[in-house]
């Protein structure tokens, strides 16, 4: 039952991760454009979820889904909260990596003809993504530790299920000693993954071993 | 070998940048103060001057690197002034090489080439890549396609934004100090990769303290002073010039 | 049913007292906890130095959840009872410390050798050593961080109410079961959370660009 939960649990942390990384790339975008409102809306949404605990951010989500009238399953729920609040740190991140690259480099782009938008998917996003590589893996594995939080709206994920067995079998310290080995296996597996995705979509770093 | 370009339609398009009283101001500082020249096609034009007199500005001006706050800038039929102007259309038509290169790093110089002409115009991979090479091999870099930029030479580097800027085939080619980050022994090849491109007939504007090669291929030679155009006349202003900014200003040099 | 109105606003905000409180307790056992292994990581002694790393490696690769747990559920089960207060402001103490001490270690390390040894030349010992001289210059690069992790306790302390606690998350829960209007009641502990983080925040990116500043100088 361990296992599942595990499962569970890996399969919140990557697909949040995936779709926290399209919404914080936008999101940095938006901070970053000439559009006022844009800006501030970004801003304000990235403030809004650092400013208030995970938890209540969950209970929104799932109220605030039901109000009007959407009833998903409590996994759907979580995957939508953690990609909430993954999109704003990340959008955090992928600003201070979008500020390492040099104006220098727009305006070559810029005056190659490229529109921002292929400005940005074809000269900053690489190497902006090479630069904050290890805060965003940090990132997501702190991601994936709190999915656990998910517990609370009764996804079967580690910690829920982990819960469960402490309250049948009355061993608690045993229980949460090994899924506490486990959180740190699954760390381990997504520093892993993440290693290889890097030899994947780096290959300049591949090929010459120097970094950006 | 002087072809004489045949005669054109309208009597306006031997000038393929005109500059009329340009104003430009940073805040408060006043770096363009009224500059006016022109640009005939085929032609080479080096500005000249001491730092701060505007002349980098003036050359971002033409490529709208750089607003101005007033008067009239053409470039290949694009005003510039113009609210409603096209500026990728007035990009594809010029290319700009910058002192510090700016090639992307994080692809190989064949895909740092080859990046626009896919992106803008559209190119197949396959057209790029022919593309790609032939510029390179104009600039003498053909063995280097696969290379990334950290891999080759100050030299190596500024050649191949030039031949990155020569692969969108721009009308007009701006050099911003092209060679003024570079060591001595890599200036050369450089030059020598600007001065065949002014043989094949490519129409240019160079801001350069390079003197010895201004003198070689320029053909109007613009010096710039405090934000004007202090003098401004062929490539024998530089042996007989007629101002005494000009003359003071060729002492240092030398 | 009765509709969220200024009673709810009042249990919520005594809920929101109570945050405080959890805060400050996770702020003082943390911090004092921080400093123990700050101080451990930098020791000579390999052996005190790993396992002030050990503690830092599992405590940080464990979500505060399962923590809370074992405060609550484990202690009792060793025979040890706990109130729920005790359980998360000892979970938290434990958590916070292990954040603390790898980040003060940090500052403690950045502050540059020079400093150590001219305090070594003047036959200082290692103890007034680390006491009036490293570590007065380490609280203020460290600072900036500490008042932005200060953002991360208050929230954190949500997690307690999984404990039973009654902060101001749990608060809400229960408001919730009597009024059932939800997105409402947490919509306002939303808010409540946010006007205590929000300071946090800009003090802390304040307190930021100073340093930046005043670093130039140096």
């Amino acid at each position: 039952m361990l296992l599942d939960g595990a499962l569970v649990t890996l399969k919140l942390a990557a697909v949040a991760t995936v779709l926290g990384f399209v919404i914080g790339t936008f999101c940095a975008v938006g901070r970053n454009s000439n559009l006022r409102w844009l800006s501030a809306l970004c801003t304000g949404y990235v403030e809004a979820i650092r400013n208030t605990p995970f938890l209540v951010q969950i209970f929104l989500v799932f109220f605030g889904l039901s109000s009007i009238g959407l009833t998903l399953s409590a996994v759907s729920v979580a995957i939508i909260a953690l990609t909430i609040n993954v999109g704003a740190y990340t959008g955090e991140i992928m600003r201070a990596g979008f500020n390492t690259v040099h104006a220098g480099q727009w305006e070559a782009a810029e005056c190659l003809g490229l529109s921002r938008a292929q400005v940005y998917w074809h000269v900053v996003l690489r190497p902006a993504v090479e630069r904050v590589y290890p805060s965003l893996t940090s990132q997501f594995i702190l991601l994936m530790l709190a999915s656990s939080i998910t517990s609370q709206i009764s996804v079967s994920e580690l910690t829920g299920n982990a819960n469960y067995i402490q309250g049948v079998s009355f061993r608690p310290m045993e229980t949460f000693i090994i899924i506490g080995a486990m959180y740190f296996g699954l760390a381990l597996l997504m520093r892993f993954a993440f290693w290889l995705i890097a030899l994947v979509i780096f290959p300049r770093r591949r090929r010459l071993g120097t970094s950006i | 070998m002087n072809t004489v370009p045949p005669p054109e339609a309208s009597p306006q398009s031997q000038d393929i940048v005109v500059l009329r009283d340009v104003y430009k101001s940073f805040g408060d500082n006043a770096v363009l103060k009224g500059v006016s020249f022109s640009v005939k096609r085929g032609e080479v034009t080096v500005l000249i001057g001491k730092s701060g007199s505007g002349k980098s500005t003036a050359l971002r001006c033409i490529d709208r690197l750089e607003k101005v706050n007033q008067g009239h800038i053409e470039v290949c039929g694009h005003v510039l002034t113009d609210p409603g102007l096209k500026l990728r259309q007035l990009r594809l038509d010029v290319g700009i090489v910058f002192q510090s290169y700016n090639l992307f790093p994080h692809l190989t110089i064949g895909e740092n080439i080859m990046l626009a002409p896919r992106s803008v115009k559209h190119l197949s991979k396959a057209e790029a890549a022919d593309l790609a090479k032939k510029s390179l091999a104009q600039v003498g870099l053909s063995e280097k396609f696969d290379a990334y930029p950290e891999q080759l030479s100050g030299g190596q580097q500024q050649r191949a934004a030039i031949a990155r800027s020569l692969a969108m085939q721009p009308k007009v080619v701006l050099f911003d100090e092209v060679t003024s980050a570079l060591d001595p022994q890599l200036t050369g090849e450089v030059l020598r990769v600007i001065e065949r491109l002014a043989e094949d007939g490519m129409t240019m504007v160079m801001v350069t303290h390079e003197m010895n090669f201004a003198r070689k291929i320029a053909d109007q030679v613009v010096f710039m002073h405090q934000g004007k155009v202090w003098e401004i006349g062929s490539a024998s202003v530089l042996d007989k010039p007629q101002t005494q900014e000009l003359r003071d200003f060729l002492a240092h040099e030398l | 049913m009765p509709t969220f109105g200024f009673t709810h606003l009042q249990f919520l905000l005594q809920g929101a007292l109570w945050t405080i409180a959890l805060s400050a307790c996770a702020l003082l056992g943390g911090g004092l906890m921080g400093l123990i292994i700050a101080l451990c990581r930098v020791s000579r002694f390999s052996v005190v130095s790993g396992i002030a790393w050990a503690y830092i490696q599992v405590v940080q690769g464990v979500p505060l959840l399962v923590i809370m747990f074992v405060g609550y559920f484990g202690l009792p089960a060793l025979g040890v009872p706990v109130s729920p207060l005790m359980a998360a402001a000892l979970s938290m103490t434990v958590w916070v410390g292990a954040y603390f001490g790898e980040f003060w270690r940090g500052a403690i390390q950045a502050v540059p050798r020079s400093q150590w040894e001219a305090a070594e030349c003047l036959a200082l010992t290692s103890t007034q050593r680390m006491f009036k001289v490293i570590i007065p210059q380490a609280i203020r690069s460290a600072t900036p961080g500490t008042v932005g992790f200060m953002v991360q306790i208050v929230k954190n302390t949500s997690l307690a109410s999984a404990v039973s606690f009654i902060d101001l998350t749990r608060a809400g829960q229960l408001i919730n079961n009597s009024t059932f209007q939800p997105f409402l009641t947490f919509t306002v502990v939303a808010i409540i959370y946010f006007m205590l983080c929000y300071p946090l925040s800009v003090l802390s990116r304040r307190l930021e660009k100073r340093m930046a500043r005043g670093m130039r100088g140096v």
